[in-house]
């Protein structure tokens, strides 16, 4: 079982490593957004130190949404997709795989740079480690909710905007918390409990999304 | 398929041929019922309830806001459960039946908003405030939005159903949310003013004219929906003979 849960895992990442292009417009919308808002909304320091925490965590959950609809459009327009269907392996493993591959090319990149941008944004400097520990436990939940719309999406027409009014609602209770906890600690009240709740929630969504999942592209692909 | 009653069981209106004349007769009654109650309530209102000690006659507004947000939340499960029924028996008649509930959960969605906004203007002083329930009641509004559109987008109606309903079991989590959102985080919207275990903290008149309102609005989910019912069974069996007959039969006194 194990041995098809890195199969699958190898073969996403070697895919995402041949088209190493797109994990880096990815990245590269990150940033993007990042630095528009010191000119949408003013260059004052103060301002943007407030506002920072909320800044980095909407641009990194856009820059997950904004790459999500790859997460099984390739392998549904191929026929991958249907033969792992059809394989007696438990679609759960792969689809755990799948979405571990997808943060670890998506998510893991923004978490990486999100330090650097906070500096930009002139962030409290004792809040970064927490910075990275949010997005650490944030940006996994919001691919395995993600997974599932990409999955209900596939192939529908308008897909895209509709993958975005599906699943933004449900990442809202993640932006509270992420953004939370690092506003949190850079006032001195503590993320504790902030990071504790994305935890669980994390716990959550990695024992329920890809069972929903895994339901959501047999119904896709019927 | 067979249309005659096989003996006394409920079960048999699962199927649409049974449940199709059945929703043809039961809704103009609850719709009667809707009005009737609809009257009550507002006479009870506007004219029997007293005005509020501390916010005059603005409170009223709760007799229209506060069924209204029962029914969005309550809605919002009734069509998760008949999702969940529909995953787990295979019935299509309950994907159906939460198509038809969702534009009216919507409906009352965006009524509590509207009906909050106008009283939390002269109340707090903002139509809008960033606070918990207010946030996670407009969530709910695009968990609507996103059901209706997604299950609007596939034209596959098997698979819309299929797609629909796990999308409606994801968003059913953010439903006790919303409940419990006055307890949890403690801002500005003020607490359930009706409670089942603690004497009500209101005037008899007003919670009385609260729940005949609720009432009036239960009586038209159930009207609006067997009515919207009807036309999506018609379009799903429009390939057996029952529909050929009933379309012939209603063709024929029209």
């Amino acid at each position: 079982m194990l041995r098809t849960f890195f199969a699958v895992l190898r073969r996403d990442l070697l895919l995402a490593w041949r088209g190493r292009a797109d994990v880096m417009v990815t990245l590269a919308f990150f940033v993007i957004v990042v630095c528009l808002f010191p000119f949408g909304v003013g260059a004052e320091p103060n301002l943007l130190r407030a506002i920072a925490p909320g800044v980095l965590w909407v641009a990194a959950l856009l820059a997950c949404l904004l790459s999500l609809h790859r997460l099984f459009a390739q392998d549904y327009a191929d026929g991958t997709l249907e033969q792992l269907l059809l394989s007696s392996e438990p679609a759960v493993l792969w689809v755990l795989a799948k979405v571990l591959a997808f943060w670890l090319t998506t998510g893991l990149p923004v978490v990486a740079v999100a330090p650097g941008l906070a500096l930009l944004l002139d962030l409290e400097q004792g809040a970064l480690p927490v910075l990275v520990l949010s997005l650490a436990l944030g940006t996994p939940i919001l691919a395995l909710l993600g997974a599932v719309g990409a999955a209900l999406t596939l192939g529908v027409r308008g897909g895209g905007m509709l993958l975005a009014l599906l699943i933004l609602p449900l990442f809202v209770p993640v932006l509270i918390f992420g953004a939370g906890a690092v506003e949190a600690e850079a006032s001195g009240t503590g993320a504790v409990a902030h990071l504790l709740l994305l935890g669980g929630g994390l716990a959550g969504a990695l024992a329920l999304a890809p069972l929903a999942c895994a339901a959501s592209l047999r119904i896709s692909t019927e | 398929m067979n249309s005659s009653p096989r003996g006394p069981s409920l079960l048999r209106f699962a199927a649409p041929q049974n449940f199709y004349p059945l929703a043809g007769r039961m809704a103009p009654w609850f719709a009667a019922i809707a009005v009737v109650l609809t009257l009550a309530g507002l006479w009870l209102a506007f004219f029997v309830a007293p005005v509020d000690a501390t916010q005059g006659n603005v409170y009223r507004v709760i007799f229209i806001h506060v069924p209204a947000a029962w029914m969005s939340m309550f809605i919002y499960l009734v069509m998760a459960f008949w999702s969940a029924v529909g995953l787990i028996m295979n019935t299509r008649l309950s994907f159906v039946m939460s198509q038809a509930l969702a534009p009216t959960g919507a409906m009352f969605c965006f009524v509590a908003l509207l009906t909050g906004a106008l009283w939390g203007r002269p109340t707090w002083g903002a139509y809008w405030v960033w606070d918990a329930r207010l946030t996670s009641q407009l969530l709910l509004l695009f968990l609507y939005f996103g059901f209706i559109a997604l299950t609007r987008a596939i034209e596959d109606p098997r698979r819309g159903d299929r797609a629909g309903a796990i999308i409606a079991l994801v968003g059913a989590v953010n439903v006790p949310v919303i409940y419990f959102s006055v307890k949890w985080w403690n801002t500005l919207h003020q607490g359930a003013s009706v409670s089942l275990t603690k004497a009500p903290s209101m005037a008899t008149t007003m919670l009385v004219g609260m729940l005949v309102m609720a009432f009036a609005s239960w009586a038209y989910t159930l009207a609006v929906t067997l009515w919207r019912v009807r036309p999506m069974i018609l379009e799903r069996e429009r390939h057996t003979e029952w529909v050929g007959a009933v379309l012939d039969r209603e063709g024929a006194r029209s």
